[in-house]
C-alpha cells in the first residue's frame, strides 16, 4: 500500500485558498457529511453552508464554506466555494457583534429585497457561530 | 499677437493640466495592479467552474431533459446582449472600441432579422450604444456605486439575466467584453453565456476517472440546477474583473499619452516666449540706441 497523499485546493470566485497536499477532508455534502480520504471514488455532490476540516497529520484546521460545490476524482478533490473564511483567524466576539447589528438592521429594513439580503446574512452568521463554538 | 502675459497663462494653464494627467496616471496604475491581481486570483476558480461543467456536460450529452441554461431554449429569436465597459471615461478608445464591436454585432443580429436586447454594465458604453439603439436597451447597471468589483455585484447582474431568462424573454445570452491582455492591449471579446453548451472549451473534456463512474449526489440534473446559475455569476465576475482591469490599463496609457503631451506643449510655449520676450528686448534697445544717436 503506497502512503497515498489527497491532492486538495479550495477556491472561491475571489482567490484561491487552499492548495496542497493533506490526509484527508471532511466535507459537509448536500446529502450528509462524508469524508474525502486519497483514491476516492469520483463524486460530485454540492455542499451546504458548514465547516470542512482539513487534516493533516496531528493538525486539524477548520474552514467554512458559505455553500458551494465539491468535485472528487482519483486525482484530488476540489471545493468549489462561494465563499469561505478560515475558523481559526475568526474573533468570536467580532461575529457576535456584527450578529447583533444584521439582527437591528433587520428590524429596521424597508424594503423585502433588503430583509431577504439581511435574512441571508443572519443565517450565514448564525451557522458561522454555531461551527466556532464546537 | 498674443502678449507676453498670454503666453504665461497658458504654460501654467497646461502645467495643472499636466499635474492633473500625470495625478490620474499614478491613480490608474496602483488601481490596474490591485485591478490585475483580483484577475489573476479569480482565474482558478472559473478554470475550475467550466472544467466541472464541462464534465457534468459530456455526461449530460444527448440526453433528455437537460436543463435549457446548458442546451438552449432550441430557438435563437431574440439575443440578450450584455456589453461591459466603463463608467467614466478618459481612458482612450477603451470604451468607443467595445461600443464599436457591440455595434458590429448588433447590427449583425438585426440584419439576420433576430430581436435584440441589450444590457449594458457601466454606463459609457450604453451612451454611445444608446443613441442609435435606444429602442433595444433594456438597463443600465452603474459599476459607480461598487469600490471593489466583488462576487455579489456579478451575483446580481447573473440574478436578473436568470430572471429574463425564465421569463421566457430571450433564447440566447452573449457577453461582450474586454479581454484584458496587457496593459496597452484590450481586446473586445463574445462570449455566449446562454446555452452554456456553445461557450465550454473544446479541451474541457472527461478527467480520467481510472474507469470509475462520477457519482452525483444528488443527481446530474439537480446539481446542474445550482452549478449553472453559478457558472453564469463567475463567468460574469470574471468578465467585470477583466473589464475594469482594461479600463485601467486603458487609462494609464491614455494619461501617460497626455502627461507626455503635455509636457512637449509647455516646451514649446516655452521656446515661443522665450523668443518674444527676447525679440522684445532687442526692439527695446534698438530703439534706444536710435534715440541716442539721434541726439
Amino acid at each position: 500500500m503506497m502512503t497515498a497523499r489527497l491532492q486538495f485546493s479550495l477556491v472561491s470566485p475571489e482567490r484561491e485558498l487552499f492548495s496542497g497536499e493533506v490526509d484527508g477532508v471532511d466535507v459537509p455534502g448536500e446529502e450528509g457529511d462524508f469524508g474525502v480520504l486519497p483514491n476516492h471514488a469520483p463524486v460530485m455532490t454540492t455542499i451546504r453552508m458548514g465547516a470542512i476540516s482539513i487534516k493533516d497529520g496531528a493538525e486539524t484546521r477548520r474552514m467554512f464554506l458559505r455553500g458551494g460545490f465539491a468535485d472528487v476524482t482519483p486525482a484530488g478533490l476540489i471545493i468549489l466555494a462561494e465563499a469561505a473564511v478560515d475558523l481559526a483567524t475568526l474573533d468570536a466576539a467580532k461575529v457576535a457583534k456584527d450578529l447583533r447589528n444584521t439582527e437591528e438592521d433587520l428590524a429596521d429594513a424597508k424594503s423585502d429585497d433588503a430583509r431577504r439580503k439581511l435574512q441571508d446574512r443572519l443565517g450565514y452568521l448564525q451557522a458561522l457561530q454555531n461551527a466556532m463554538m464546537n | 499677437m498674443a502678449s507676453l502675459k498670454e503666453f504665461r497663462d497658458r504654460i501654467d494653464s497646461v502645467k495643472s493640466i499636466q499635474k492633473i494627467t500625470k495625478a490620474m496616471q499614478m491613480v490608474a496604475a496602483a488601481k490596474l495592479r490591485r485591478a490585475q491581481e483580483a484577475v489573476e486570483a479569480a482565474r482558478p476558480y472559473a478554470a475550475r467552474m467550466s472544467a466541472v461543467v464541462g464534465n457534468l456536460s459530456v455526461a449530460m450529452d444527448g440526453r433528455p431533459g437537460a436543463p435549457e441554461l446548458l442546451v438552449g431554449t432550441g430557438k435563437s429569436d431574440t439575443h440578450l446582449l450584455v456589453v461591459a465597459s466603463a463608467d467614466r471615461g478618459l481612458c482612450g478608445g477603451f470604451n468607443s472600441q467595445i461600443a464599436r464591436h457591440a455595434r458590429v454585432e448588433i447590427s449583425r443580429l438585426l440584419g439576420e432579422g433576430k430581436t435584440v436586447k441589450i444590457l449594458c454594465v457601466g454606463g459609457k458604453a450604453a451612451d454611445q450604444l444608446g443613441r442609435i439603439h435606444s429602442d433595444n436597451m433594456l438597463d443600465v447597471i452603474s459599476l459607480r456605486e461598487h469600490k471593489n468589483i466583488d462576487s455579489t455585484v456579478a451575483a446580481d447582474i447573473s440574478t436578473k439575466i436568470l430572471t429574463m431568462f425564465e421569463a421566457g424573454e430571450f433564447d440566447i445570452c452573449t457577453l461582450i467584453f474586454s479581454r484584458f491582455k496587457s496593459v496597452i492591449s484590450q481586446v473586445p471579446t463574445t462570449q455566449i453565456l446562454i446555452p452554456a453548451m456553445q461557450s465550454l472549451d473544446e479541451a474541457a473534456s472527461a478527467p480520467d476517472l481510472g474507469g470509475a463512474a462520477y457519482d452525483y449526489e444528488p443527481d446530474e440534473e439537480g446539481i446542474l440546477k445550482v452549478l449553472l446559475p453559478r457558472n453564469l455569476a463567475t463567468q460574469i465576475f470574471q468578465a467585470l474583473l477583466e473589464n475594469v482591469a482594461g479600463e485601467m490599463g486603458a487609462k494609464m496609457s491614455a494619461m501617460d499619452n497626455s502627461t507626455r503631451n503635455a509636457g512637449e506643449m509647455i516646451e514649446k510655449l516655452s521656446l515661443q516666449y522665450n523668443r518674444k520676450r527676447q525679440s522684445m528686448i532687442t526692439t527695446e534697445l534698438i530703439e534706444i540706441i536710435a534715440g541716442a544717436e539721434a541726439v
